[in-house]
């Protein structure tokens, strides 16, 4: 049983760090460009959230900030593209990732300023509540994580499939220049891949705020992340979240069944396992070029 | 503008373009090695402090600035240098021996890392460098009966060849020693630049999959510029050890990593100056911000507000800017400088304009 109930909290921690994931395996594809600072990005995101839900800033309605929060990440990101990435168009990958991790330091600094320093809790209509099955004690913010999770990945994968603009940021993704051929807007389309990651950057941070308090340092969480990106091959979808999941089911069972001090290291063995034995991740989808 | 007209293949490979850049050098090299008499014990400490990042800066800059593999945790490879100079040290391996022996296990450790990461595109070796970086300081502590753990360890006094040299009882030897090893390193560094391995190290930044065809083996020599680049860093991390004297995991945090990584960016990717100048901005830059601090609180009349993390936001928006506006870093912008001032009343404004570019995919889909 107490497997079990390891299992659950671990499935529900997945679900943030696939959606964390998510955000990373969108940018690369479309843009190969790999935004360290995406984990910033989600703790800006939950702390907006908190700003428009609770008590001591706006109190608005929990939903109602939740929607708010991802419109405002949305456009933060849209603009971030806009503004700062693009400059650095075409230049080589490596430039890219400096200049987001400069950015994400620069974030987690403005969010010290803002904020402060001190851990904060979401205030949410789910705080508390549990529903029990048998043995096992299900919170309703974990139920809440699973299932929002779960309805975001059906989104994305409609909106990916079946809209024209979802199909017009593959095309952009596969080949940037035969796309501008074909007429797709290829920045505007990065932009906007910007700020759907953005979005879901904003919703992933709600749902771990909920679940627990948070504070500027919080971006770090995004390094976990990418070892679940990895973990599902870096331009898998469905491997991100899948990564998520083995990430976050593997840390509480490293905690409660390993030797002290390997449960810290558990993510990254399994990372670096996963790079030794299946280079290309465990949903291979991007290959190299051959001679 | 200085000219030089080359008549054969050895004259373009010569370490120093011309006699007047040679001068230069050696001038530069009296005035460091005279520094323990025109510089205070605290200044002298300092320079040391930069001497150290250089070289530090040094070995990421095989990697990043010439192989084109940004490694996010190069600070791991510090570590295992100052662990192991301490470990052998106390084992009573002498000085000499010890010094090389750490740059060499750090060396090996990185190659060892790096052979899974490489047979990817460069982005998996900067996330599983960074999962290095990060597990450092875990691995530190679990591997305590060698490391000290939390509590640390404390690095014995060198004894070179009979004299005794003491990081604060004769500051002016421990300077000249981290001078020395710096000096070495740089010279075999751009020996290393001017060979077939330099030239394939170029080869593989500007285009693995050209590289491929010309018939340079890609993964060997990108663990071959890992390996260099760990036992630089490595030796980075032995000097280290016996800078601070005293120091336990909270040293190698990955911060560290980060830090040298943006600092090779700021001093300019792909060139030795850019390693000087990347450590000296680092280096120099808290004492500026904390003197500006205090200006800006005295001139508003108001008490000394500090911000914390205030420091590492302004590195940052400097990388920033950089990244956008000089991608070559310091050393970029002198060089553009002093070309503009070689060719005074001659240079053309559209001289160092950037090439506009779409994104070169090394990928299939």
């Amino acid at each position: 049983m107490d497997f079990l109930q390891l299992l659950v909290g671990g499935i529900a921690n997945g679900c943030v760090y696939g959606l964390v994931a998510l955000g990373f395996v969108l940018i690369y594809k479309a843009t190969e460009a790999v935004n360290f600072a995406h984990g910033d990005i989600m703790m800006l995101g939950a702390f907006v959230a908190l700003t428009f839900v609770n008590h001591e800033w706006m109190g608005l309605p929990f939903w109602l900030g939740l929607i708010l929060s991802v419109i405002v990440m949305g456009v933060f990101c849209y603009l971030l593209e806009v503004v700062v990435i693009r400059q650095l168009f075409g230049q080589p990958q490596f430039s890219v990732v400096v200049l987001t991790i400069a950015l994400g330091f620069v974030l987690r600094f403005f969010a010290g300023v803002i904020w402060g320093h001190e851990p904060q809790s979401l205030e949410t209509p789910m705080a508390g509540k549990t529903m029990n099955f048998g043995d096992i004690v299900l919170g309703y913010d974990e139920a809440f994580v699973i299932i929002a999770t779960i309805i975001l990945a059906g989104g994305l994968y409609l909106f990916f499939a079946r809209t024209r603009l979802g199909v017009a940021m593959q095309a952009a993704s596969q080949n940037q220049l035969a796309a501008y051929y074909m007429g797709i807007p290829v920045k505007r389309i990065s932009s906007l891949i910007w700020a759907v990651a953005g979005m879901t950057a904003a919703v992933a941070g709600t749902l771990f705020a909920s679940k627990g308090s948070i504070d500027p340092s919080l971006g770090l969480l995004g390094i976990k992340a990418f070892a679940a990106a990895v973990i599902g091959g870096f331009g898998s979808l469905p491997g991100a979240i899948f990564g998520g999941l083995i990430i976050g089911i593997v840390e509480p069972m490293a905690q409660a069944y390993a030797p002290p001090g390997y449960s810290q290291i558990a993510p990254y063995a399994i990372m670096l396992l996963v790079l030794v034995f299946r280079p290309n991740g465990l949903f291979a989808q991007i290959q190299q070029k051959k001679v | 503008m200085r000219i030089h007209f080359k008549t054969g293949y050895g004259q373009d490979i010569r370490l120093f373009e011309d006699s007047r850049e040679a001068v230069q050098n050696a001038l530069l090299i009296l005035a460091a090695v005279s520094a323990p008499w025109w510089l205070d014990e605290y200044m002298l400490g300092e320079v040391t402090y930069v001497l150290i990042w250089i070289l530090a800066g040094l070995g990421l800059m095989i990697l990043a600035g010439h192989t084109g593999q940004p490694s996010l945790g190069h600070g791991a490879f510090l570590a295992c240098g100052a662990y192991m100079e301490v470990i052998l040290l106390e084992a009573g391996v002498p000085f000499v021996l010890s010094l090389p022996l750490a740059g060499l296990f750090a060396g090996v450790v990185g190659a060892v890392v790096a052979i899974p990461a490489l047979r990817m595109s460069g982005i998996y070796l900067a996330i599983a460098t960074l999962a290095f970086g990060i597990m450092t300081e875990d691995i530190i502590i679990l591997l305590t009966p060698w490391t000290g753990g939390i509590e640390g360890v404390f690095t014995p006094t060198i004894s070179l060849l009979g004299i005794e040299i003491d990081r604060y009882g004769d500051p002016d030897r421990f300077y000249w020693l981290c001078l020395f090893v710096v000096i070495l390193i740089t010279v075999g560094y751009k020996n290393i630049l001017r060979s077939p391995t330099g030239r394939a190290f170029t080869a593989i930044r500007d285009s693995e999959v050209s590289a491929r065809a010309m018939g340079v083996n890609v993964a060997r020599m990108k663990t071959l510029a890992f390996g260099l680049s760990c036992f630089v860093t490595g030796l980075a991390g032995a000097l280290l050890a016996h800078y601070l004297t005293a120091f336990n995991y909270e040293a190698f945090l990955i911060l560290i990593s980060i830090q040298l990584l943006l600092m090779v960016t700021v001093g300019g990717l792909g060139s030795i100056h850019g390693a000087y100048y990347g450590a000296i901005v680092i280096g120099l830059l808290p004492v500026v911000i904390a003197t500006l601090r205090q200006e800006i609180s005295d001139f508003l009349g108001a008490g000394n507000s500090s911000v914390p993390g205030m420091e590492t936001a302004i590195f940052a928006v400097i990388i920033v800017a950089f990244i956008i506006y000089e991608p070559l870093g310091i050393y970029g912008r002198w060089t553009k400088i002093r070309i503009w001032l070689e060719l005074f009343p001659l240079a053309r404004k559209d001289m160092f304009r950037r090439q506009k570019s779409y994104l070169k995919t090394e990928r299939m889909k």
